[in-house]
């Protein structure tokens, strides 16, 4: 008979094998982004997966303040992102190769 | 028996959170442009952490614990069409355009 824990213990290291997929194509996307919005982008989706991580590693431990921890690390992100735009704003203006290939 | 659904509904939270977080991934490395990406980014992304979250608020079985997992799914879903539109446009102000093959760019024909 398969217990409880054994189940969830499975799920959850399935979980973290598929979100180490994820993470490695997302920084593939953070390496060869064309452009400076692509990058931040990518980070942002980063931050995400990593708070994917805290959550999967907070169920396989059992140690429930990982959750917090996550809520913080979201708010981070959200607030380096927003940042990240004011900066673009101010003075991320496309370069040559990205403009011609867009027009 | 309580034990048992609970597990086996944790599996599947924690399953399809991973799911969706590669979709996300797969999506910001093959769709064509920025303003594409963003909708693989902000919206699976979003899912996939939120579900990840929820399944551990349940796992751990007490209340206070659900609440904060509950609020900070919450956080994620308000803050990222913030981030998204925000960054989105900041981008197209600076010169990104969307890519050729895109049909319609209401901001440009102004």
């Amino acid at each position: 008979m398969i217990t409880p824990a054994a189940i969830v213990s499975t799920a959850a290291f399935a979980a973290l094998g598929i979100l180490c997929v994820a993470l490695f194509i997302t920084v593939w996307r953070v390496i060869a982004g064309p452009s400076l919005p692509d990058r931040i982008l990518a980070l942002d989706m980063l931050t995400g997966i990593a708070i994917g991580f805290i959550a999967v590693v907070a169920v396989r431990t059992g140690f429930s303040l990982y959750i917090d921890i996550a809520i913080a690390l979201g708010l981070v992100g959200f607030l380096a992102t927003v940042a990240f735009a004011r900066f673009v704003l101010s003075r991320g203006n496309a370069g040559p190769e990205t403009r011609k290939r867009s027009e | 028996m309580m034990d048992y659904a609970l597990a086996i509904i944790t599996a599947v939270l924690l399953l399809a959170g991973a799911f969706f977080a590669l979709v996300a991934a797969i999506g910001i490395v093959r769709l064509p442009d920025l303003y594409t990406r963003m909708h693989a980014a902000s919206k699976a992304g979003t899912v996939g952490s939120g579900l990840l979250l929820l399944a551990a608020g349940l796992y751990s079985g007490e209340l206070a614990v659900l609440a904060r997992a509950l609020a900070g799914f919450l956080f994620f879903i308000l803050t990222a069409p913030v981030s998204a539109h925000l960054l989105a446009r900041a981008s197209h102000i600076s010169g990104h355009f969307p890519a050729d093959i895109s049909v319609r760019d209401d901001m440009r024909m102004r």
